[in-house]
């Protein structure tokens, strides 16, 4: 019997250095990404030499307004549509509320007031629905099944003649799974319904037409893929009238007031050309150390992987481990000096563990014991084996003194994965 | 500014008394795995002494921490004293926890009475 229970921390180099926190292995680009260099560069000459207003009469102003307008066509030529089309926002959430409510608008407007959405969307955009919801909107959330995916059957069985607006994310962020977007987006057109995207974890991540993917509305956000944060954008095909969000002067066709942060939106679209000029290699290196992670966390018994194996973000990697909790399971990970999430109750700050979780079935117990690890190209194959060894020791030091466990080893309570 | 303090990672990454008791005079399991907090305490007792405790966790920082604060605060002490134990003691002697982790420390504190309710309830039957 062990009389004194240690956790050997085998830091990998120098975490804590002077007081100074040093990340190791970054694990966490879903929830945010470090800026590209290019992005910073952009971002600082800028605020140093182009301070101006775009808003200003004089040159200074104009040069501004120059940048802005550059930024603008960048961003639209990587999706496939008009600088016209582009509004730029303070980030996704701000680009989710305004799509949705200009949709819910436009529909009032014809008497349509039935909205269809899925049910493990990000908050900004499921927030946004209990808000119309009480403002007498109807909100149909789709199954999203065991495998985190959307049927698009179900979409047009959903679509009657009231639906003003279909909602639905390109990749979710937590199981990274990918949405059948495309026919969504056709069987909206066939329907005329507007067809509005979450794209903030696809975007820079896989490849996107608006165009092609008969898509009306999409909301983006910077920092996702190595631009700055408090940034993002909003695509809105030609037609659609926007509600304004923010009220003010005439800043992108007076449909969001406020002095833009040119600074920020170049930057932004630079991490975004960049992103995208890369997509090939990005997708080939990172997918393959995305493999290689799943195969080998998938050896850990009883674990799962959540969300199908196919169609998901090359980046992300989400397990559930039976008999362990997700917050613990993240404190001892970090003093590994591996950043990663959860979707346990205690890092949601709820009682209830991740909504994503439990919309693809797994119950409560299970939900709780979930690790996300969603890696860039900077994640070395070095950083993916030190992960690997790093999560199979700590799932099985926690699985040592867990009850829970205790109990599934005995027999005393039946294994769930 | 770190989520928890000094105390509690001690506690956490070096968590005291982990184990069971096979022959354990008093066991008590408290929490539910659908709220992500279970904690189970096994206490040896001699003469109204705790002469030895162990506990085991499924739950987050605070939770480990606070049971294995818990289990240091009652080892070899008279059972009438561990009986007076308070989530609010085991909070400060981590010197403190997050308000939203504080039920943690009540969970830590009801397992420990659970524990010893069994002991009193085994011992009256003999």
């Amino acid at each position: 019997m062990r009389n004194r229970f240690r956790f050997r921390i085998r830091r990998q180099s120098e975490k804590k250095h002077k007081g100074e926190y040093r990340i190791v292995i970054y694990a966490d680009n879903a929830a945010t990404t470090k800026m590209s260099d290019a992005a910073i560069e952009k971002m600082v000459a800028l605020m140093k030499e182009q301070y101006g207003n775009p808003s200003s009469l004089y040159r200074f102003g104009q040069g501004a307004k120059e940048v802005l307008e550059e930024a603008r066509e960048k961003v639209a030529k990587v999706i496939g549509a008009q600088p016209r089309e582009i509004l730029f926002t303070s980030g996704g959430s701000e680009a989710d509320n305004q799509a949705i409510l200009s949709a819910a608008k436009i529909g009032e407007a014809k008497g349509k007031k039935h909205i269809i959405s899925s049910a493990f969307e990000h908050h900004a955009v499921l927030h946004t629905l209990n808000k119309l919801e009480k403002e007498g909107f109807e909100i149909t959330l789709l199954d999203v099944h065991e495998d985190g995916l959307i049927r698009p059957e179900e979409v047009r069985e959903a679509i009657r003649e009231d639906t003003a607006l279909v909602t639905i994310m390109f990749a979710n962020n937590e199981i990274g799974t990918i949405q059948p977007i495309r026919e969504i987006g056709a069987i909206c057109r066939e329907k005329q319904v507007l067809f509005h995207t979450d794209a903030v974890q696809a975007i820079g991540h896989l490849p996107i037409n608006v165009e092609e993917d008969n898509i009306d509305m999409l909301s983006a956000s910077s920092h996702k893929f190595h631009g700055p944060k408090g940034v993002g954008f909003l695509y809105a095909k030609k037609g659609i009238r926007l509600t304004n969000l923010i009220e003010g002067g005439a800043q992108e066709r007076g449909k969001r007031a406020g002095t833009e942060n040119v600074p920020g939106i170049a930057a932004m679209a630079v991490a975004l050309e960049e992103a995208v000029a890369n997509l090939d290699n990005y997708t080939k290196v990172v997918k393959a150390r995305r493999d290689r992670l799943i195969e080998e966390i998938g050896k850990i018994p009883h674990s799962a992987l959540n969300g199908d194996r196919e169609h998901r973000l090359p980046s992300n990697v989400n397990f559930c481990f039976e008999g362990i909790e997700g917050e613990s399971l993240l404190l001892l990970l970090d003093e590994k000096g591996i950043q990663a999430s959860s979707g346990s109750a205690c890092t949601s700050g709820s009682l209830d563990p991740s909504h994503v979780l439990l919309a693809i079935g797994r119950v409560h117990d299970v939900a709780h014991g979930s690790l996300r690890l969603s890696i860039s190209e900077e994640t070395s194959d070095e950083d993916v084996e030190t992960i690997i060894t790093s999560v199979k020791e700590v799932v099985e030091y926690l699985r040592g003194f867990s009850p829970i466990w205790r109990d599934l080893m005995s027999g005393k309570k039946q294994f769930i994965l | 500014m770190a989520l928890y303090s000094e105390k509690v990672m001690d506690h956490f990454l070096h968590p005291r008394n982990v184990g069971v008791i096979e022959d354990a005079d008093g066991v008590g399991e408290v929490g539910n795995a659908k709220c992500g907090d279970i904690m189970k305490m096994y206490l040896k007792i001699d003469n109204d002494t705790i002469t030895d405790v162990k506990f085991e966790t499924f739950g987050c920082g605070s939770a480990i921490a606070s049971s294995s604060m818990a289990t240091e605060m009652i080892k070899g002490k008279p059972v009438s004293e561990a009986r007076e134990l308070t989530n609010k003691a085991v909070a400060e002697a981590l010197d403190g926890l997050p308000d939203y982790k504080m039920h943690c420390s009540v969970l830590a504190e009801e397992a420990i009475k659970s524990a010893l309710e069994d002991y009193e309830s085994k011992n009256k039957a003999n």
